[in-house]
C-alpha cells in the first residue's frame, strides 16, 4: 500500500525535464506552473510592500526616495492583482476545472499553454523596468494626464503594454475555460452539478471576456497618446481624461469580482468537506455568484464619486453599489447555514475558509461605506479605502486562496501539508494581517492620503503606522512559515503520504490517484448527482444521516479507477492525449518581443518586425501541426 | 486580433460526446463578444469626441458616396465568404477556393479605399494629433482595418492551403470560423459607417 503510494507521490506526469515543461499542454502541469510563478511574484510583490510599510513605519523618514516609492506601491498593486491573484486563480482553474467537470483536458490545451507562456514572459517585461530606467510609477490604475503625460521616461510604456498582452492572455485563457465549462463536462454532469468552484470560474471568464476589451482601448489610446501624438487625455485641445477612469473602471470593477469569485468558490468547496454538510442552498450560491458578475457591471463609477459627475450619476451608482451586497449577502448566509450544526473539523484549510468569511464581511461592510456618496467622498484616496480593499482581496481573496493550497496539496503532490506549520502559519497570517490594515481604516478617517510617501509629525498617524508596519513583518513571518512547509513537504518529502481522498470529499477530484494522471480519468465518469463523489460513498438512513457504503468503504472505487493508466498516460485503448508543443511559448515569445519593441519606438520598430515574424511561424506551427502522433 | 488565430481541436477524445466542432465555435462566440465590448469602447470614446475638433477638419470632410460604396463592398464579401463556407461543406475544394480568393479581394478592395480615405483627410489636415476627433476616428476606422486585414490574410492563408491539400476542417481555423470573423467584421462596419459617417448632425 506505502510502495503504490509512495511511487505515484513520486511519479510526476509526463516526461521529464525542462523542455518537457516548456512544451507542456496538460492542464495540471499548466496549472502549477500557474501556481509556482504566482507564488513568486507573491514573495516579490510581498517585499515591495514591505519596503513601502518600512518607508512609513515613522513620519519623515528617508528609507526611500518619493521617486522609488512611487515605483513600489505602483509595481506593488501591479504585481498582487494581475501577476498574482489572477495566476493563482487561473492555477486552480486550470488545474481543477476539468477534473471537476469529469474531463480529461480544457478545450484547447495549446491555446492554454499560449496564456501561461505570453502571462509569464509580459510579467517579466513589466520587471525588466526595474534595470531598463526605471518601473512604472504612474500607480496600478494609471490615471491620466498622470500617466499621458512625461513621455520622455518609458516607465508608464512597460506598463501599457505589460497590461495590453497580459489581457490577450486572459481573454485566450477565459474562451478556453468558458468553451471547457461549456461543451467538456462529463455525461450526467449538468450545469447545475457543477461544483461551485467550476461555476464560479466561468462567472470570472464572462466577467474577463466582456470588461479586458474597455481598458485594452484605454491602454492603445494611452499608449497612442504617449507614443503617437494622440490627444484623447490632452485636455488643452478638449479631450477628456476622465474618459480613462471610464474605460479603466469599466475593467477596474468586475476585475475585483474575478480577483475575489473563484475565492468564493474554492470556500465553497472547502466549509462543505469540513463541516460535513452539502453546501447550504447551491442554487442560491450558484446565482448569488452569477448575480455578482452581471452587477458588477454596472458600478463601476462608485470608484470615481468625486470627480465630478453630478448628483443623478452618483445617486444611481451608489444605490447600484450597495445592490451589490445583496447577492455577497446572500452567500455570506449560505456559508454560514453549511457550518451551522455541521461537525466542523479545524484543520488549516478550513481556518483559512472561515477567516476568508469573517474577513470578507470586515471588508465587504467598509465597502458600502463606499457606496454612501457623501460618506465616499471624505474616505476618497485615504487609507481607508486601502484598509478596504485590502480586507477584501487579502484578507478575503490570498485567504481563499491558501485554503485552497492546503485542501488541494495532497491531491497535487500525494503530500498533506504539516498541520502544525499550517496553524501557526494560519495565525500569525491572521494577526499580522489584521494588524496591518485594521489600523488603516482609523488612519484614512483621521485624512491619512494614500499614495504619499511620508507624513509629517504631529498629525497622530505615527503610532497607528508602527503597528501596520509591524503587522506586515508579521505577515512576511507567516508566509515564510507557508514557504517552509510546501518545501519541507514536497521538495524534502517529509509530508505525509495520504491516499487519493485524504478529506473524505465531495468532488471528483478525490476519486482519482494523487497526483492525478496525465489524462485524469480512465473512464469517463458519468455523473447522477450534485456531489456525486460523496453519493457513491455515501448513502442516507431514514433520519436523513449519511451513512457510508460498505462495498465501497474500502476504496475499492477509487482503487479500480487507479489500475488503467501507466506512464505514457494512455490509460484507455481508444484515448489520444494531445502532444507537447512548443509553437505556443513560440508565438506568445514573439508577441512579447513586439511588444518590448513598442516601447522603444522608434528604433524598436526593428524588434516589433522580428516579434511578428516569430508570432506568425509560431501561430502557423500551432495551426498545421496535428494534435496527436500520427500512429 | 491575435487570439482568433489561434483556436485548436479538443483533445482527448476522437469520439463519444465531444464532437470538436461546437466547441470550436463556442470559443469563437466568445471571442466575438469580446470584440463588441472592444468596438463598443471606441465607438464610445468617437461619440465622445465628435464635435471636439479643436479648430480643425470635423465631419464635414467626410465623402458619404464614396464610403457608402467601399461599404458595399465589404457588404458583399458577405455573400461571397457564405458561398464559401457553402461550397467547404459540400466538399467542393474548388468553388470554396474561388470564393475564398473573391472574399479576400473584396476586402482588400475595401482597404484599398480606405487607406485612400486616410491620405485625403491626411492632405486636408486631419491627422491623429489634430484634434481628439482625428485621434478618435483614426483609431477606430484603423482598428476596423486591422481587423479586415487579419481576415484577408486569414482567407489567403486558407486558399494558399487549400492547393496543398491542408484545408482541414478539424485543426486551427477552419472556414467556418473564419466566416464566423468576417461576419462579424461586417456587421461592426456597418455600426461604424452608421455612427461615423451618417449620423453628422
Amino acid at each position: 500500500m506505502t510502495t503504490t503510494a509512495e511511487q505515484q507521490a513520486i511519479r510526476s506526469p509526463g516526461g521529464r525535464g525542462v523542455w518537457a515543461w516548456i512544451t507542456t499542454v496538460d492542464h495540471k502541469r499548466i496549472g502549477l506552473l500557474y501556481a509556482v510563478t504566482a507564488a513568486t511574484f507573491f514573495f516579490i510583490g510581498g517585499i515591495e510592500a514591505l519596503l513601502v510599510r518600512t518607508q512609513l513605519f515613522g513620519p519623515n523618514l528617508e528609507v526611500l526616495s518619493a521617486e522609488a516609492y512611487n515605483q513600489l506601491f505602483t509595481m506593488h498593486g501591479l504585481t498582487m492583482v494581475f501577476l498574482v491573484v489572477m495566476p493563482i486563480a487561473a492555477a486552480f482553474t486550470n488545474y481543477f476545472l476539468p477534473i471537476l467537470l469529469g474531463a480529461r483536458d480544457v478545450a484547447f490545451p495549446r491555446l492554454n499553454a499560449f496564456s501561461y507562456w505570453l502571462f509569464l514572459f509580459s510579467g517579466l517585461l513589466i520587471y525588466s523596468s526595474f534595470v531598463l530606467g526605471g518601473a512604472p510609477d504612474g500607480a496600478w490604475v494609471g490615471y491620466a494626464p498622470l500617466s499621458s503625460q512625461l513621455t520622455e521616461v518609458v516607465r508608464m510604456d512597460f506598463w501599457s503594454i505589460g497590461l495590453q498582452m497580459l489581457g490577450v492572455a486572459s481573454i485566450a485563457s477565459s474562451a478556453n475555460f468558458i468553451a471547457t465549462a461549456f461543451t467538456m463536462r462529463a455525461p450526467g454532469m449538468t450545469m447545475l452539478r457543477m461544483p461551485v468552484f467550476a461555476w464560479m470560474s466561468l462567472v470570472v471568464a464572462f466577467l474577463l471576456i466582456f470588461s479586458l476589451p474597455s481598458v485594452a482601448i484605454g491602454l492603445f489610446q494611452l499608449f497612442l497618446d504617449r507614443n503617437f501624438g494622440g490627444l484623447f487625455y490632452a485636455a488643452e485641445a478638449g479631450g477628456d481624461p476622465l474618459l480613462w477612469q471610464h474605460l479603466f473602471w469599466i475593467f477596474g470593477h468586475p476585475e475585483v469580482y474575478v480577483l475575489v469569485l473563484p475565492a468564493m468558490g474554492i470556500v465553497s468547496e472547502v466549509l462543505p468537506t469540513f463541516a460535513r454538510k452539502p453546501l447550504f442552498g447551491y442554487p442560491f450560491v450558484v446565482f448569488a455568484g452569477a448575480a455578482i458578475g452581471f452587477v458588477g457591471f454596472g458600478v463601476w463609477s462608485h470608484h470615481m464619486f468625486t470627480s465630478g459627475m453630478g448628483p443623478i450619476a452618483e445617486a444611481g451608482f451608489g444605490v447600484a453599489t450597495m445592490i451589490i451586497a445583496i447577492p455577497t449577502g446572500v452567500k455570506i448566509f449560505n456559508w454560514i447555514g453549511t457550518i451551522w450544526g455541521g461537525k466542523i473539523k479545524f484543520n488549516t484549510p478550513m481556518l483559512f475558509s472561515l477567516a476568508f468569511v469573517a474577513m470578507f464581511v470586515i471588508g465587504g461592510l467598509s465597502g458600502v461605506t463606499h457606496a454612501v456618496v457623501p460618506s465616499d467622498t471624505q474616505q476618497h484616496d485615504t487609507y481607508y479605502v486601502v484598509a478596504h480593499f485590502h480586507y477584501v482581496l487579502f484578507g478575503g481573496a490570498i485567504f481563499g486562496y491558501v485554503s485552497g493550497v492546503y485542501y488541494w496539496f495532497p491531491k497535487w503532490t500525494g503530500r498533506l501539508l504539516d498541520e502544525r506549520l499550517g496553524k501557526i502559519h494560519f495565525w500569525l497570517a491572521l494577526i499580522g494581517f489584521n494588524l496591518t490594515f485594521g489600523p488603516m481604516h482609523i488612519l484614512g478617517l483621521n485624512g491619512m492620503p494614500r499614495r504619499t510617501y511620508r507624513y509629517p509629525e504631529g498629525l497622530g498617524w505615527a503610532n497607528w503606522n508602527a503597528v501596520a508596519t509591524i503587522g506586515a513583518y508579521t505577515i512576511l513571518a507567516a508566509f515564510l512559515i507557508f514557504a517552509w512547509n510546501i518545501i519541507r513537504t514536497h521538495f524534502l518529502a517529509k509530508g505525509e503520504l495520504v491516499g487519493n481522498d485524504p478529506w473524505d470529499g465531495r468532488t471528483l477530484e478525490w476519486s482519482i490517484s494523487s497526483p492525478p494522471p496525465v489524462h485524469n480519468f480512465d473512464e469517463i465518469p458519468v455523473v447522477h448527482a450534485l456531489d456525486d463523489f460523496w453519493h457513491q460513498k455515501y448513502a442516507e438512513d431514514e433520519e436523513g444521516r449519511a451513512v457510508r457504503m460498505p462495498e465501497v468503504a474500502g476504496g475499492a472505487l477509487t482503487v479500480e479507477k487507479q489500475t488503467g493508466g501507466d506512464d505514457e498516460g494512455h490509460g484507455g485503448e481508444d484515448m489520444h492525449m494531445p502532444s507537447p508543443s512548443y509553437y505556443p511559448a513560440l508565438a506568445a515569445l514573439g508577441i512579447v518581443i513586439m511588444g518590448a519593441g513598442l516601447i522603444y519606438l522608434p528604433w524598436g520598430f526593428i524588434a516589433v518586425g522580428i516579434g511578428v515574424a516569430i508570432m506568425m511561424w509560431g501561430l502557423f506551427g500551432w495551426s498545421l501541426e496535428p494534435v496527436t502522433k500520427e500512429h | 486580433m491575435t487570439d482568433a488565430t489561434t483556436t485548436d481541436l479538443a483533445p482527448a477524445e476522437h469520439s463519444d460526446h465531444h464532437d470538436v466542432k461546437p466547441i470550436r465555435k463556442t470559443a469563437m462566440w466568445v471571442f466575438l463578444g469580446s470584440e463588441c465590448v472592444f468596438f463598443g469602447a471606441m465607438i464610445s470614446t468617437f461619440l465622445l469626441y465628435r464635435n471636439t475638433t479643436n479648430g480643425g477638419p470635423g465631419t464635414e470632410l467626410f465623402n458619404v458616396p464614396f464610403t457608402s460604396a467601399s461599404s458595399f463592398v465589404l457588404l458583399m464579401s458577405s455573400l461571397t465568404m457564405v458561398l464559401a463556407h457553402n461550397a467547404f461543406e459540400k466538399n467542393d475544394l474548388r468553388q470554396t477556393r474561388v470564393w475564398l480568393i473573391g472574399t479576400a479581394l473584396l476586402g482588400s478592395t475595401f482597404l484599398a479605399g480606405q487607406i485612400f480615405e486616410f491620405t485625403e483627410f491626411v492632405h486636408e489636415g486631419l491627422t491623429l494629433s489634430t484634434s481628439p476627433f482625428g485621434s478618435a476616428f483614426y483609431m477606430l476606422t484603423g482598428f476596423h482595418g486591422i481587423h479586415v486585414a487579419v481576415g484577408v490574410m486569414l482567407l489567403a492563408a486558407m486558399a494558399v492551403l487549400s492547393f496543398s491539400g491542408r484545408l482541414y476542417d478539424d485543426r486551427g481555423l477552419n472556414v467556418e470560423l473564419i466566416g464566423l470573423y468576417w461576419h462579424f467584421v461586417d456587421i461592426v462596419w456597418i455600426v461604424i459607417f452608421t455612427v461615423v459617417y451618417l449620423l453628422q448632425v
